[in-house]
């Protein structure tokens, strides 16, 4: 039982998963890549904003519980299912083609390279109504932008539930930003996937 | 202050990036036609933005009617971030795995193919002058903007990342100082002229221009990410042509060869650090 309406389940319409967020983020993040369906069958690319001294070892640490291989993309790699690409230190990851991946060193955005804006709107671009976001807990704005060019043209918005971040900026940044078509706790928001 | 997407809400379709890039190149010969579509769209809003510029039609006319525009759009547009040192272990591994090789010559060339303000250029040349190379190394520097060759001639970098350059180079298993290559004046880092004096800072386009020479070492860094597959397929071609067979290869830390259409005529000599070896002609 998921507890979801199954006509609020679009099955079948997603052709990718792009996850953002940053302080106090990782837990979140960790624990459901943990949980997720091993079959799980989207491309899941996350900009997950990391401290300037912890960026080593950061693909390593999500990778302990994760159900599928964590992966840092190198420029034009493929987007392919199966995976979990996360955003590189100090480089922007952006969604080049349907098919690959780019990556970038241009000035930061909203203090942040990696910037979920770029990854979320670069990602708009190319998937329009086929992709699926997703905004955590932060303590910035980055990627408010960033949904709501996915909402203008035609992808899906999940925020987690304000209530279980601990720090509200992002989230709420996000909700003000576009409509969020679903605010959940982050262990709903994984029911959601695995249901897709 | 750093650009904030909330305030960009400059829309740039496909067509009008086309018709953009069409323009420049009828009028100058730049092709950007084929820079990677979603990192130069974020170029371009960057210049309509700090112009003020409204549509893509006015930012063209000002493009071909104003050729010193055109020069401030090509800073703008092109990505000129580096460093010194950028990526210690890639310098480390340069002097174990491709210095010894040069050695066995009594002349070698390199080619750093999009040099920025040259601070890779020095980084090397520092490296060299440590091993006893330098003098037997013949050096080209080229890059597409007019402005950061002219910067990279100079020598001289701003002293602010001092800190982050000296800790970059003691990371590479250095022989020296960082403070015995340089002076300071006027709040900039003045390295010394023997590091460079030797070095031909030349205009280079990777996107139309053809080879000029033959080389032993090129180091291609932080720059074909910025080009879709089609013109890197290009790229590959043109650096394969001016290496010498067993010529090495250097590319950024997240750049790869894997894809390129004549991968088969390169090795890997480091993964890790994306240095490769030409193996067939
Ligand atoms: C990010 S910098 C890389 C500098 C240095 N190689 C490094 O790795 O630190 C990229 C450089 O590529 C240059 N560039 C961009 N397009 C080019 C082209 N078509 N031909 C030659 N250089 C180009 C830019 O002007 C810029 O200076």
């Amino acid at each position: 039982m998921h507890g979801f309406d199954e006509a609020n389940i679009k099955k079948n319409k997603f052709e990718i998963v792009v996850i953002g967020g940053s302080a106090g983020s990782f837990p979140v993040v960790s624990r459901m890549l943990e949980k997720l369906n091993p079959a799980f069958k989207l491309p899941i690319v996350m900009c997950l904003h990391r401290l300037k001294d912890k960026r080593e070892g950061f693909k390593e640490a999500l990778e302990i519980k994760s159900v599928l291989p964590v992966v840092e993309p190198n420029d034009k790699d493929l987007i392919e299912p199966g995976k979990v690409f996360i955003a590189p230190a100090n480089y922007h990851l952006l969604i080049e083609t349907k098919e690959r991946f780019g990556l970038a060193t241009t000035e930061l955005i909203q203090y942040s390279r990696p910037s979920i804006d770029v990854l979320f709107d670069s990602c708009a671009d190319v998937f329009m109504d086929k992709a699926l976001s997703i905004v955590l807990s932060g303590a910035n704005k980055d990627g408010a932008f960033g949904v709501k060019r996915i909402k203008k043209k035609g992808g899906f918005v999940m925020v987690q539930d304000l209530e279980e971040c601990s720090m509200t900026t992002m989230p709420e940044a996000a909700i003000n930003a576009a409509k969020p078509d679903m605010i959940l706790p982050s262990m709903k928001i994984l029911e959601y996937l695995n249901c897709l | 202050m750093f650009p904030s997407y909330n305030d960009f809400e400059t829309e740039i379709e496909p067509e009008e990036l086309r018709k953009l890039t069409d323009a420049v190149l009828t009028k100058y010969g730049y092709d950007f036609g084929n820079y990677a579509q979603s990192s130069f769209k974020r170029r371009v809003i960057v210049v309509l933005r700090k112009h003020g510029i409204k549509s893509m039609d006015v930012l063209i006319q000002k493009i071909i009617h104003d050729p010193i525009f055109f020069e401030q759009f090509i800073h703008d547009i092109t990505v000129n971030t580096t460093e010194m040192f950028r990526d210690p272990t890639f310098f480390k591994a340069l002097k174990t795995l491709v210095f010894p090789v040069l050695n066995t010559r009594s002349e070698f060339n390199i080619w750093h193919s999009a040099c920025s303000t040259g601070e890779e250029v020095v980084s090397l040349a520092i490296l060299l002058k440590e091993e006893n190379l330098l003098h037997r190394a013949k050096v080209y520097a080229t890059d597409i903007n007019h402005s950061v060759l002219k910067k990279a001639e100079s020598g001289r970098f701003p002293l602010r990342n001092l800190d982050l350059y000296t800790q970059n180079y003691n990371n590479t298993d250095p022989k020296g100082k960082l403070s015995d290559y340089y002076k300071i004046v006027d709040n900039e880092i003045v390295f010394h002229r023997e590091l460079i004096e030797h070095v031909r800072f030349k205009h280079h386009d990777l996107a139309v221009d053809h080879q000029f020479f033959k080389f032993d070492l090129i180091l291609c860094r932080n720059v074909m990410i910025y080009f879709n597959q089609k013109l890197q397929n290009r790229v590959f071609e043109l650096l394969h042509a001016s290496l010498f067979l067993n010529g090495f290869l250097a590319l950024g830390a997240k750049e790869s060869l894997i894809w390129c259409k004549i991968a088969d005529k390169f090795e890997s000599v480091s993964d890790h650090e994306k240095i490769y070896k030409k193996v067939k002609l």
